[in-house]
C-alpha cells in the first residue's frame, strides 16, 4: 500500500506535514481495532445490517442481496474497509441493507462519488450499485468514464428492463416496442445493451449474471471483486411488479440449460442439456452448431479466453442473443491494467521523491517576490 | 559649419519627469501576446516597489479574425506610488496594436491622454475589419489626445531580421516585446525582469530567446534614442508596510490558499474539477502541487466533479470542487446530497456573466441567490466571498475551517476580476495561519451518525476505515440521532431546522462587520466580493472631502455576521454596489426591514471608483 494513498489518518497530526501524517499506518484502526472480529471468522450474518429490506416481495433483488452478503466473508476484507455506493431506483436502497459503510447518493452519480472515495483512500473496496436507468440513462456519462478510467470498482448492473421506483416506464435496456405506462402504444427507443457499453468503454472486467441462478452469481461476483480494476457486472434482475418474467425465456429453471450459455475460461463453447450445441466462427461472425451433426466436432467450437487484449470477441459475445444464439453469462474478459488511483499516488509519490514533500513556506514565498524595507 | 545643420545634442536629451500613478491598457489582437506583455510590464513594476493593480479583458474566443472587433484582447495596468485598490477607472496611456484595438478601447482613455500606435497595424483591411470609413491617424479624430506613431512591426522586423534565424511570422510575434521595450525606458522600469523571464521561458529555444531580447532592447533603445518622446516618467516606490510581497492574482491566490488549508488541517486535498472559464487555472495550479499530496481529478463533467469531492469528504480528505456559475446549477443536486449527508465540501465559484454561457471572461457578481437559495428543499449552506485577490488565501483557509467545523457545504464565491486580477500580496508567517482542527470519531460505544455537537450541531465525522462505525448515509431524509431512513412528519419538521440552525450558528463564529469611518452618519455604503475596492477608494475620498460616508464589506454572505442589523441601523440610506440586479441588497431589506438602495451595474466590468462617488453624491 502506498504511503499517500490512505489519508485517513491525518487526526490530530497537527502541522506534520501530510504525507508524513499519513504514513502512520492506519492509526485509526489501532484504537479500534479490537472491535471488529479478525476478518476470517466474519460470517454471512456480520454484513447484514438492522435496516428492514423494503423491496418488494418476491423481487430479484432478495437473491442478490443475499448472495452478495454470502460472498463476503470470503473475501477477507474487515467490514470497515468495504464501502457500497450507490445512485437511487429500487436496487439503490442495496447498502442500506449491508453492514459496512454504505452511501446512498443521488440519481445517476453513485461512480462519480465512488472515484472520490477510492481516490481519497485507495485501500478502501469500493462496490458501485446502480440499475439500467441509473447507470445507463441519467448516469450514463458517469458508465463510460468511471469504467474508461479502470478505478478498481465493483461495479453492479441490476438490469430489470424498467422503472420500477417510478412505478413502471421502459428505461434505456427496455426491448424496442416495449408497452409502459410512458409508452402505452410501445417504445420507440431501441435498447442499449449494458456489455457492449462497458466493452467500448475499455472495462477491463466484464461479466453478466442472473438473480436467480444463485451459485453463478456468487461466483462471478467474487471474480469480479478479486479483479484488480474496474468490475462490471450485470445481472439479470426480474421486476416482478413491472416486468415479470422479463429473462424467463432463458432463465427459467426447465429451459435454463438449454438457452444460457455459461462461459468458462479455457473451454469451448457448449451449452443444452445434452452438452451438445456450441458456438462457432463462421467467418467474421458466430454460429450455433450441434456436435456430431454435419461433422462438427468439439475442436471446432470456440474456446473462451477471458485474457484477450483485444476486445472485439467478448464484444462479439456480448452482441449475442435469444432466439438465434444463447443468452451467455459468465466472465466475459479480465485483463490486466494500472488502475487510476494507483497512478494517481505514483504521480504524487514521484513528486515527493524528487523534491521532497511540499513546504508551504517555499510555495507561498515562490513567484515574483521582492522586499519593501 | 556642420553644427548649424547638425540638431544640437542636447535635443536628444530626455527629461525625466515625476508621476503619482499611471493606468495602462495594452491592447491588441488576441495573438498579439497583450495579456503577457502586461503581465510583464505589472512584475517589472512590482518588483520595483510601486503598488499595483490589474484588470485583464480577454475575449472568449482564443483567436478571433485577426484585426477584428472581438479579437480585441487588453490588460489595464494601474501603478502607483500611493496605496491603490483598484485597476484605475481611466486608463491614461492606451497602447494599441490596431485599429480595432484603438476603436474598442478610446472612448475609455481620459481626456488628452497618451495613445501609443503600431502604425503598421493600420492597413486597410484592418481599418475596414474596425469599421473606421478613415484612418484615424490622419483624418484629425485623435486630436484631443498625445499620439505616438510608431511602426511598431516594420522596427522590430529591422531589428530582428538578419540577426536571428526566424520565419517572418516568428519574428512578428516578438512586437509586443519590442513595444514593451519602448513602454520600459517610458516609465524608467528596468529590463533585469523580464530578461530573466525570456531566459527561463525560452531556455530550449535560443534563438527564440535570443529575438525577444533583441526586440525588447532595441525598443528601449529606439525610444532612448529617437525623437518620437522627448520625456519620460518615474513613479516612486509606494509606501507599502515593510515585509516580503510577492505579486498575486485570486486565482493563485485561491489555489494556494486551499493547498494551505489542507496543510495546516493535516488532511488532503481533493479537487475534483471540470474546466471551466474563468476557474480553470485553479485547476492547473493545484494540478502542480502533487508534493503536497493534493489529488487533482480533472472530472468528465461538473456533476462528477463535485460528486467526487463529495466522496473524497466521506472518506476524510478535503473535498474541494471548482467551477463558474453554469457549472455550479449542474452542481445543486450533489450540494443538496452534502447538505443532507453533511459532509465538508468546499464550491469555488469564480463568478462570470451570466445567465447561460453569458460573458465567459467578464467578470459579475450574480451568482449569489444561486449560492445561498439555489437548491431544491430548505437546503442551507454556508457562504463566504473574498475581497481583493489577496484575501481570496485568507479566504480559502477560512472556507475549509467553517466546512469541517459544521459538516457543511460552504460555497467561496470569486469571479473573473478577483481571478485574473493582480496586486501585492504581504506574505503572511506561516505559524500566523488560524487552525484547523479536524476530528475523526473513532469510539464506537457511543457513536450515533446524526448526533450533534452541542455548539455547533455539526454531527460526528466517521470516515470508512474505522471499526465498529460502519453506518449507512444518503439523500433521503434522516431520523434524528440515528440517521436511519426516516419519512416521519415530526422527524422532518424537526430535521429541516436543524440543518438551518446549524448554519444559523456559524454566526457566533465569523468576525463583526466592520465599518470604515464613523459608526453612525449619511451613507454607508455596504458590498461584497471585488467591489472592494472600487468601495473603499471611493468612500475614503468622500470622506476625505469631509462627507458623511462610512463603508462596510462583507466576506460572509450566509450566514450575516451578528452586527450587520445593527450596523445598517445607524446610517440614514444603504447603498449596495453590486455586479447583479441588487442580489444582496434583496437580502439585506429582506432580513433587516432596511430600505437598502441597490446600486447594479452589470457590464461584465468591475465599478469604477468615480461611479461611486456620484452615486454616494446622491443621497448626501
Amino acid at each position: 500500500m502506498s504511503t499517500t494513498g490512505n489519508g485517513h489518518s491525518g487526526n490530530g497530526n497537527g502541522n506534520k506535514p501530510i504525507v508524513e501524517a499519513a504514513s502512520v499506518e492506519s492509526e485509526v484502526g489501532a484504537v479500534a481495532g479490537e472491535v471488529a472480529p479478525p476478518p476470517g471468522l466474519l460470517k454471512k450474518a456480520d454484513f447484514i445490517s438492522d435496516q428492514e429490506v423494503r423491496w418488494c416481495p418476491g423481487c430479484g433483488d432478495y437473491a442478490i442481496l443475499n448472495n452478495v452478503q454470502k460472498v463476503m466473508p470470503e473475501l477477507g476484507i474487515p467490514r470497515e474497509k468495504i464501502v457500497f455506493v450507490s445512485g437511487i431506483g429500487c436496487s439503490s436502497r442495496f447498502p442500506y441493507y449491508m453492514n459496512t459503510y454504505g452511501f446512498h447518493s443521488i440519481h445517476g452519480r453513485a461512480p462519480a462519488v465512488a472515484t472520490g472515495i477510492k481516490c481519497a483512500n485507495p485501500d478502501l473496496s469500493v462496490w458501485v450499485i446502480t440499475g439500467d436507468g441509473d447507470a445507463l440513462s441519467i448516469g450514463g456519462n458517469h458508465f463510460m468514464h468511471a469504467i474508461r478510467r479502470n478505478l478498481d470498482l465493483n461495479y453492479i448492473l441490476f438490469n430489470n428492463r424498467i422503472y420500477g421506483l417510478t412505478k413502471g416506464q421502459y428505461s434505456p435496456t427496455s426491448e424496442f416496442g416495449k408497452r409502459t405506462k410512458s409508452t402505452p402504444v410501445g417504445a420507440i427507443d431501441y435498447p442499449i445493451n449494458p456489455l457492449s457499453l462497458a466493452i467500448a468503454s475499455e472495462s477491463t472486467f466484464v461479466a453478466r449474471t442472473i438473480d436467480i441462478d444463485v451459485k453463478h452469481l456468487g461466483t462471478v461476483v467474487q471474480a469480479g471483486a478479486r479483479h484488480k480494476g474496474i468490475s462490471f457486472i450485470e445481472v439479470y434482475q426480474n421486476c416482478n411488479i413491472f416486468n415479470d418474467h422479463a429473462f424467463d425465456s432463458f432463465a427459467e429453471r426447465s429451459v435454463r440449460t438449454d438457452r444460457v450459455l455459461y462461459l468458462e475460461h479455457g473451454q469451448p463453447m457448449i451449452f443444452g442439456k445434452d452438452r451438445n450445441r456450441g458456438i462457432r466462427m463462421k467467418g467474421a461472425l458466430p454460429e450455433v452448431v450441434t456436435i456430431g451433426e454435419n461433422g462438427v466436432t468439439e475442436n471446432d467450437l470456440l474456446v473462451h479466453d477471458i485474457y484477450l487484449a483485444d476486445p472485439s470477441v467478448a464484444f462479439m459475445l456480448a452482441r449475442m442473443e435469444a432466439p438465434d444464439f444463447p443468452q451467455p453469462v459468465g466472465i466475459f474478459r479480465a485483463v490486466e491494467r494500472p488502475t487510476y488511483e494507483d497512478m494517481m499516488v505514483e504521480q504524487i509519490d514521484a513528486a515527493i521523491a524528487r523534491s521532497g514533500p511540499g513546504s508551504l513556506d517555499k510555495l507561498i514565498n515562490s513567484g515574483d517576490t521582492w522586499v519593501v524595507e | 559649419m556642420s553644427t548649424l545643420i547638425e540638431p544640437p545634442i542636447q535635443q536628444l536629451e530626455k527629461n525625466l519627469e515625476e508621476l503619482e500613478t499611471v493606468t495602462i491598457r495594452f491592447a491588441g489582437d488576441s495573438g498579439d501576446g497583450m495579456q503577457l506583455t502586461g503581465t510583464q510590464f505589472t512584475n517589472t513594476s512590482a518588483v520595483a516597489g510601486n503598488d499595483i493593480s490589474t484588470l485583464p479583458d480577454f475575449p472568449a474566443e482564443i483567436r478571433a479574425p485577426a484585426g477584428s472587433l472581438p479579437g480585441v484582447s487588453g490588460f489595464q495596468l494601474n501603478f502607483s506610488s500611493q496605496d491603490i485598490k483598484t485597476p484605475g477607472d481611466q486608463p491614461s496611456v492606451l497602447v494599441a496594436m490596431n485599429p480595432a484595438a484603438l476603436k474598442v478601447n478610446l472612448a475609455d482613455l481620459e481626456d488628452g491622454g497618451t495613445i501609443i500606435i503600431n502604425t503598421d497595424g493600420f492597413t486597410k483591411e484592418n481599418l475596414k475589419y474596425a469599421n473606421y470609413a478613415t484612418n484615424p491617424l490622419d483624418d484629425g479624430s485623435l486630436a484631443g489626445y498625445r499620439v505616438h506613431k510608431l511602426p511598431v512591426t516594420t522596427l522590430n522586423m529591422n531589428a530582428l531580421k538578419g540577426n536571428v534565424e526566424l520565419s517572418r511570422k516568428e519574428i512578428d510575434r516578438c512586437k509586443n516585446f519590442f513595444a514593451l521595450g519602448v513602454l520600459y525606458w517610458l516609465y524608467d522600469r528596468s529590463l533585469e525582469g523580464t530578461l530573466s523571464w525570456i531566459t527561463t521561458k525560452f531556455g530550449k529555444t535560443p534563438e527564440l530567446a535570443k529575438a525577444n531580447e533583441i526586440a525588447l532592447r532595441t525598443g528601449y533603445n529606439f525610444a532612448d534614442t529617437t525623437e518620437v518622446f522627448t520625456t519620460h516618467y518615474t513613479i516612486k516606490k509606494a509606501k507599502i508596510a515593510p515585509g516580503k510581497y510577492r505579486k498575486i492574482t485570486g486565482n493563485e491566490a485561491t489555489a494556494i490558499g486551499f493547498v494551505a488549508a489542507s496543510q495546516i488541517a493535516g488532511l488532503p486535498l481533493f479537487y475534483g474539477s471540470y474546466p471551466i472559464t474563468p476557474a480553470s487555472d485553479i485547476l492547473h495550479e493545484l494540478a502542480r502541487h502533487k508534493s503536497f499530496g493534493v489529488k487533482t481529478f480533472q472530472a468528465e463533467d461538473e456533476i462528477a466533479a463535485v460528486c467526487s469531492a463529495i466522496g473524497a469528504s466521506f472518506a476524510g480528505q478535503i473535498g474541494l470542487t471548482g467551477t463558474s456559475g453554469p457549472g455550479v446549477a449542474l452542481k445543486q443536486e450533489a450540494i443538496g446530497l452534502a447538505v443532507m449527508t453533511e459532509l465538508p465540501l468546499v464550491i469555488i465559484n469564480v463568478q462570470r456573466g451570466g445567465p447561460s454561457t453569458g460573458l465567459p471572461t467578464k467578470t459579475e457578481q450574480a451568482d449569489l441567490f444561486q449560492a445561498v437559495w439555489g437548491r431544491n428543499g430548505e437546503c442551507p449552506a454556508i457562504v463566504i466571498a473574498p475581497s481583493t485577490p489577496a484575501d481570496c488565501f485568507d479566504m480559502a483557509i477560512e472556507a475549509v475551517r467553517l466546512a469541517f467545523k459544521y459538516m457543511s457545504p460552504v460555497f467561496y464565491l470569486s469571479d473573473g476580476y478577483l481571478a485574473n486580477g493582480a496586486e501585492p500580496w504581504a506574505i503572511p508567517a506561516i505559524d500566523e495561519l488560524p487552525k484547523i482542527d479536524v476530528k475523526f470519531t473513532t469510539d464506537p460505544e457511543s457513536f450515533m451518525p446524526y448526533s450533534r455537537d452541542e455548539a455547533t450541531l455539526a454531527r460526528p465525522y466517521a470516515i470508512p476505515g474505522t471499526p465498529g462505525l460502519e453506518h449507512r448515509i444518503g439523500g433521503i431524509e434522516k431520523q434524528h440521532i440515528t440517521g436511519n431512513v426516516n419519512y416521519d412528519p415530526e422527524n422532518h419538521h424537526l430535521m429541516v431546522k436543524l440543518r438551518q440552525e446549524k448554519i444559523d450558528r456559524v454566526a457566533n463564529d465569523i468576525p463583526l462587520v466592520e465599518i470604515f469611518g464613523e459608526k453612525t452618519g449619511k451613507v454607508l455604503v455596504l458590498g461584497w466580493g471585488s467591489t472592494y475596492g472600487s468601495i473603499s477608494t471611493a468612500v475614503e475620498k468622500l470622506q476625505s472631502e469631509g462627507k458623511s460616508v462610512s463603508s462596510a464589506h462583507l466576506r460572509h454572505l450566509n450566514p450575516f455576521p451578528k452586527n450587520l442589523g445593527e450596523v445598517l441601523a445607524g446610517f440614514e440610506t444603504v447603498i449596495i454596489p453590486e455586479m447583479n440586479l441588487g442580489q444582496l441588497a434583496t437580502m439585506v431589506r429582506a432580513k433587516y426591514l432596511v430600505d437598502a438602495v441597490p446600486f447594479s451595474k452589470v457590464k461584465g466590468r468591475p465599478f469604477q471608483i468615480r461611479e461611486i462617488v456620484r452615486k454616494v453624491e446622491e443621497y448626501l
